[in-house]
């Protein structure tokens, strides 16, 4: 059988060896924690404690102020020092509750551990919700939304997101490696929500051990496929893991279960099994810190709110200056302009780089070789909407599919003029939903 | 940490395949036939190559001194420049491989807006605007070493030719054309580099041979189809001149009915046109139906064809 994939892609540098192979290793907090109160799309979470207030470890310090929101827990027990609005990875100020860490790590008492097979479809999704579990590939749409369509027999396919596409990242690897048994029932957990489902856990044929371990494990369980696909930058992104693994397709103005699909990350679904079988919240991750200008590139286990200069310093620090330091992957992460960021519920990477390949390539003139084209997996014309997003043409970026765009970056990586094509259609798109919202 | 750090929207690498890099390839790749040129019409298919090179990259300079914005580093003038030579006659006036070379950049290429916003081959309109201009000089294909008629004529008159002679390029002809195996070996170095694909020459040359094969009035008569394919600039025209990025279209399934309009238009220049030749006009006319091309295959984007969302 040919490799399941998409058509399209590319195939960067994946830097993966410098951490591939290092086992996830727990970083205890030392400096205060930073809780952003928007970790997740939606309304940002409503505080629930006040400055001068202890916390203990698992305690809600934040609710969940709509139905499209997600709570958020202490990771530490210590002083509520302050709320007040701190910069995140994406530059933004965002109001945050900052806690003094007393290095005690007093806990909470958890929940009582559940079973999916006793307790209620609705008891799992409240304790999911409860929890402030989002998607922590990156989104950090609240699972628990995923989770509940209107009709829950018409799901077919509940898919774990396991292909870790993005350049560097090793996160999901490791987790894969080290904590197999986790996934696999937190992926039961999510099935016995859904009757008709079945159960798919797509990762890419780099990690051929990941798929030997998932398979091994899921062998007695036929509701459960493990399939590898070809490894390709991105075929981790929504629409086309779902068509890699399923063949159906989905457009930007459906969802995943228009299609019959429910599609989770690899972190996400051990958040699951936390919750329900350890009564724990959302309340670690884990981040790969790497890049060129690290000295022990690592994969850490990191309680949420974790400074990252800790993170640097827990990694050896820089062995030589960086020129770029991303939150995430190279392809879709956030170029950061100061470390004094809190790790969140959607940060899987700190990727530290000495050269910045972006402000050392001077965009010039398209000449129209048609690479974008063949790697645009979203199947539109990049150069074309480029040029009329550049125009403000707004009826021929909609003509031509515009809003079909992912924002995965291909084109601007293959890009031998080093156009900043992906970032234009971005803003436009961004405008575009922007007046739709109106 | 003393500096301040760059930040950029995502994404935050780039490829190392850049503009230059792949002019310069296809410089090399138009190495084996100028080569061949050299060695078959003697040294002074060299002078015409360096007059139209030289000529190309300084009307660019100049253009750009005028401009004040110099782009000359991105090696599309030197590509320009060979692919003219290519398409000349080797006994042609130096002064008039010049001038080409100053229409090529100057009204084909600076005067629409430079590199990226030509929107006909300038090496192609260049040779046309010299053809009507001077048709003499630039059919003028008798040399020391050549004194007969070009096979395509010489077939178009209904005389025998040799292919052999053909394949190797052993036959008077434009300085680069005539080469078969010359022209092969570059194509090969561009597709190994992914910077063409069999698409565009496919199509083409596929069209033609079936074009030539029902109208040619020789039925599918494999002689006269391989020479047909041998001759003229039908090889050196499918492999360089209708894969120039700029003026093909851009969609996929456009590039199949490009290549489709050109091997029908060569065909129908060389059965019927009072020349022999017609691969530089069908590319030319192709040129100018790109943007209709482009615009009736915009691709289905990724899942329009499925259900739409009900709100």
């Amino acid at each position: 059988m040919a490799t399941l994939t998409f058509s399209g892609g590319i195939h960067p540098y994946d830097g993966k060896n410098l951490t591939k192979d290092k086992p996830i290793r727990e970083v205890l907090p030392k400096g205060d924690l930073v809780y952003p109160l928007s970790q997740h799309i939606g309304a940002p979470a409503t505080p629930i404690v006040k400055k001068g207030d202890r916390v203990l470890t698992g305690q809600k310090i934040a609710e969940a102020s709509a139905f499209v929101s997600a709570p958020v827990y202490a990771t530490v027990s210590g002083t509520v020092k302050a709320i007040e609005p701190r910069r995140v990875v994406t530059g933004d100020n965002v109001m945050s509750i900052v806690v003094e860490n007393d290095g005690l790590y007093e806990e909470v008492e958890y929940w009582e551990p559940l079973d999916p097979t006793e307790n209620t479809r609705e008891e799992i999704i409240e304790r999911i919700k409860e929890a402030g579990i989002v998607g922590m590939g990156g989104a950090g749409f609240p699972t628990f939304i995923k989770l509940s369509p209107k009709e829950p027999e018409k799901i077919d396919y509940v898919i774990v997101n396991c292909a870790e596409c993005e350049p560097y990242l090793t996160s999901d690897y490791r987790r894969m490696m080290e904590e197999p048994e986790k996934l696999v029932e937190g992926l039961k957990v999510s099935l016995s929500l859904f009757p008709n489902a079945h159960g798919i856990l797509g990762v890419e044929d780099n990690k051929k051990d990941c798929v030997e371990i998932l398979k091994n494990l899921t062998k007695d369980d036929n509701r459960i496929t493990v399939k590898a696909l070809k490894t390709k930058y991105p075929q981790g992104a929504e629409r086309q893991l779902i068509y890699a693994t399923t063949g159906r397709m989905i457009n930007s103005s459906m969802l995943p279960a228009d299609a019959g699909c429910v599609v989770n990350n690899v972190d996400t679904v051990v958040a699951i099994y936390h919750a329900i079988y350890e009564g724990k919240p959302l309340m670690e991750r884990i981040v790969t810190v790497t890049g060129d200008a690290i000295a022990d590139p690592r994969n850490f286990k990191v309680r949420i709110g974790t400074n990252y200069h800790e993170l640097i310093e827990e990694a050896g620090g820089f062995k030589t200056e960086p020129a770029k330091i991303i939150s995430g992957g190279p392809m879709m992460g956030f170029g950061i302009f100061d470390l004094d960021v809190p790790t969140t519920k959607t940060a899987s990477a700190l990727l530290c780089l000495t050269k910045d390949d972006v402000s050392s390539m001077e965009p010039t003139a398209c000449i129209k070789c048609g690479r974008c084209v063949e790697v645009c997996p979203g199947r539109v014309l990049p150069n074309k909407l480029m040029v009329a997003a550049i125009h403000d043409d707004e009826e021929t970026f909609l003509k031509l599919n515009g809003m079909e765009c992912c924002e995965c970056g291909c084109c601007s990586y293959v890009c031998p003029a080093k156009r900043p094509l992906t970032q234009t259609i971005k803003s436009m798109r961004k405008m575009q939903l922007a007046k739709k919202k109106k | 940490m003393g500096g301040l750090l760059k930040v950029s929207s995502n994404p935050h690498v780039r490829s190392k395949v850049n503009t230059v890099g792949i002019m310069f390839a296809v410089v090399l790749a138009l190495l084996p036939a100028a080569g061949f040129g050299i060695y078959n019409f003697g040294p002074r298919a060299l002078w015409v190559i360096l007059v139209t090179v030289v000529s190309t990259v300084l009307t660019e300079f100049l253009f750009g001194l005028y401009k004040k914005k110099q782009t000359i580093g991105d090696l599309s003038a030197v590509v320009t420049g060979l692919l003219l030579a290519m398409n000349l006659p080797v006994s042609i006036p130096l002064w008039m491989a010049a001038l080409g070379g100053v229409f090529a950049i100057l009204v084909v290429k600076c005067l629409f807006g430079g590199l990226g916003q030509n929107f006909m081959n300038p090496a192609l309109a260049a040779r046309c605007f010299l053809l009507i201009s001077f048709p003499k000089q630039m059919t003028d294909f008798v040399t020391d070493a050549y004194t007969g008629a070009t096979p395509l004529a010489a077939l178009k008159a209904g005389e025998e030719v040799n292919i052999l002679d053909m394949v190797i390029g052993t036959i008077p002809g434009t300085i680069g054309e005539t080469s078969v195996i010359a022209i092969v070996i570059g194509a090969c170095l561009l597709i190994l580099l992914g910077i063409i694909d069999l698409r565009i020459p496919g199509s083409y040359i596929v069209t033609f041979v079936v074009f030539i094969g029902l109208f040619g009035g020789h039925g599918f008569d494999m002689a006269y189809i391989s020479a047909q394919m041998a001759g003229g600039g039908l090889m050196l025209g499918a492999f360089f001149m209708a894969t120039d990025y700029v003026t093909r279209p851009i969609t996929v399934k456009g590039q199949y009915i490009y290549g489709i309009v050109l091997g029908i238009l060569t065909g129908i220049f060389r059965v019927f046109g009072a020349s022999s030749e017609g691969v530089s006009y069908a590319i030319i006319l192709g040129n100018l139906l790109v943007p209709l091309i482009e615009k009736i295959t915009v691709p289905t984007a990724f899942g329009k064809g499925g259900r739409k969302h009900e709100k």
